[in-house]
């Protein structure tokens, strides 16, 4: 009797958390479906239209891959450095860089761009692919830093020594033997950045004014005042797939690094 | 010698926060065209705040907006958590399955609802119909405000429920299982240990939780700008919604800038509220 409830309860279990997972799964498995019909027929027009839509997709592909790399190489850069400062060394200043660094996740995403499109001006880097990259820059530091900082702390002071002993400057330090000690640190920070700077819609909005400079997400969300007031939702789906399926892959490769990020970012920082 | 390495941080804080964060506060108390010359006009742009018909609307609407998504979103996430919570077979699946609309884009994921919700395309009131729900299809999206709203809050609590079930996840598998034993031997049934035991202990993680719910809603832009476009009838405009509009629509980057000023002072203080409470709670 007492076993029959407990199968009972355990079918009722999986019965409603399968339900639920369907639910969140639906969507992206619609989108997929619906990138490849025209009505119910199957259809690859969509991805074709794609191709042709105003500067061709290519373009906006290419721009997306220069933002997200160049994010991606300048966090790293920035932020491998600066760990390695804030966690291995004390130097007048330390504090403040480091709570300023911080500070950026306080302040409000447009209370920093509205400025930031008149200096960009300044700089000449207004409707510019690198401009837009080193603001994505900055807005990963606060992660990146905290995160590498942890990395390079975590690291035992012995194995830094001997390589100091092995006559290596603190660079030559860095370069050979630290830099593999935080490789898990490092492929998160990557991983992060990568991410936000493929998906980022906000910052790109404001600071890219052309149309032949637009990313990925600026370009496909601007599919909803091409043809005058009719949304071709079709071709759209198709977008959101080509946009969405890079970022699953990844997850699917990376799933470690990726809840570790998470988790470390939200639960210290 | 340390202090080398630290300079390319300091380069980007430099140039690209604190010089621009500076700059925001110059602007808020100019006459600043996106073409031509600044002129000071303090404090004009702060008083014409409460003029603004629209921002008054837009505030009201983000308050109500962050409550209801605050609330929603918390109870599924909550939900999912404990759903997942013991170990059981199949369970790592579920997690991924409630996980994976993180993995994707939130620009990206609402352009997929506004096709899903569509009318064209979408299998949403072809499906609700068939369920006998509804009779004639729904304008999810520009039908009504309340509508609107409704597609927006489905879609937040789809893309970032499986995101905060995962930290509330790590907040709930760090109590230790012995105190739910002691609870049961002592003859706490399963409510009054949640009570006595779940909740209590929990606490930190809710509040974190709840700190980036409400911020991120304060801040909300994505799901308005490319979902229901601030509509219908500028009904789901947001705060941040108003700065855009201001600054690029308007040509008035001054008065953009005052509302950011604005912004940031609002969510400064509610933070310091915020860890306030917490802190206290703590001791």
């Amino acid at each position: 009797m007492i076993r029959r409830r407990r199968v009972a309860a355990a079918g009722g279990y999986y019965v409603c958390a399968a339900s639920l997972a369907i639910l969140f799964l639906y969507p992206l498995l619609w989108s997929g479906w619906a990138s490849v019909h025209i009505g119910s027929r199957w259809s690859l027009q969509n991805y074709r239209n794609l191709l042709t839509y105003r500067d061709g997709i290519g373009t906006y592909l290419v721009n997306s891959v220069i933002v997200t790399a160049l994010t991606v190489a300048g966090t790293l850069f920035v932020s491998l450095l600066g760990g390695y400062a804030f966690g291995r060394f004390s130097f007048p200043g330390k504090n403040v860089l480091f709570l300023a660094t911080l500070a950026i996740l306080m302040v409000p995403y447009p209370t920093i761009l509205i400025p930031l499109y008149v200096f960009l001006g300044d700089l000449h880097l207004q409707d510019s692919l690198v401009g837009l990259s080193l603001v994505l820059v900055m807005f990963q530091l606060p992660f990146a830093t905290f995160m590498m900082r942890n990395a390079f702390e975590a690291v035992p002071g012995e194995l830094e020594d001997a390589a100091l002993v092995d006559g290596c400057g603190s660079l030559g330090v860095l370069l050979r033997v630290l830099v593999h000690s935080v490789r898990p640190a490092v492929i998160t920070v990557a991983l992060f950045a990568l991410l936000a700077a493929w998906n980022e819609f906000f910052a790109a909005l404001i600071l890219l004014n052309s149309s032949e400079k637009f990313t990925l997400p600026v370009a496909v969300v601007a599919m909803e005042g091409h043809s005058f007031g009719s949304i071709d939702y079709p071709t759209m789906q198709a977008g959101v797939v080509f946009m969405a399926i890079p970022c699953l892959l990844l997850f699917g490769i990376l799933q470690r690094s990726y809840v570790r990020g998470f988790m470390s970012g939200a639960l210290k920082g | 010698m340390g202090a080398a390495y630290a300079v390319p941080t300091a380069v980007v804080v430099t140039l690209f926060f604190l010089i621009p964060l500076g700059l925001v506060a110059v602007m808020s108390v100019d006459h600043w065209p996106l073409l031509g010359r600044a002129t000071p006009n303090f404090p004009a742009n702060y008083t014409d705040m409460a003029g603004d018909d629209l921002l008054r609307r837009a505030v009201g609407f983000t308050l109500k907006y962050t409550i209801i998504i605050t609330v929603v979103l918390f109870a599924v996430s909550f939900g999912l958590a404990l759903l997942v919570q013991n170990p059981r077979p199949g369970v790592g699946a579920l997690r991924t399955a409630f996980f994976l609309p993180t993995a994707v884009g939130f620009a990206t994921a609402s352009l997929l609802f506004l096709g899903m919700l569509s009318n064209e395309i979408g299998p949403v009131n072809p499906l609700l119909r068939h369920l006998g729900l509804i009779g004639k299809p729904i304008d999810w999206i520009t039908g009504s405000p309340t509508t609107a709203l409704s597609s927006t809050v489905g879609l937040v609590t789809w893309r970032f429920a499986g995101f905060n079930m995962l930290i509330l996840l790590t907040g709930l598998q760090a109590i230790p299982t012995e105190l739910y034993e002691a609870a049961r031997v002592d003859g706490a049934g399963r409510v009054q240990a949640f009570r006595r035991i779940t909740l209590p202990l929990m606490r930190p993680t809710i509040a974190l939780v709840l700190i980036m719910m409400i911020t991120g809603s304060l801040l909300a832009f994505d799901q308005f700008y490319i979902m229901t476009r601030g509509g219908p009838d500028d009904s789901t405009t947001s705060v941040v919604m108003v700065i855009v509009r201001q600054a690029f629509v308007k040509f008035n980057l001054g008065s953009a800038a005052a509302i950011s000023v604005a912004a940031l002072g609002v969510l400064i203080v509610l933070n310091v509220v915020q860890l306030g409470v917490l802190r206290r709670r703590d001791s």
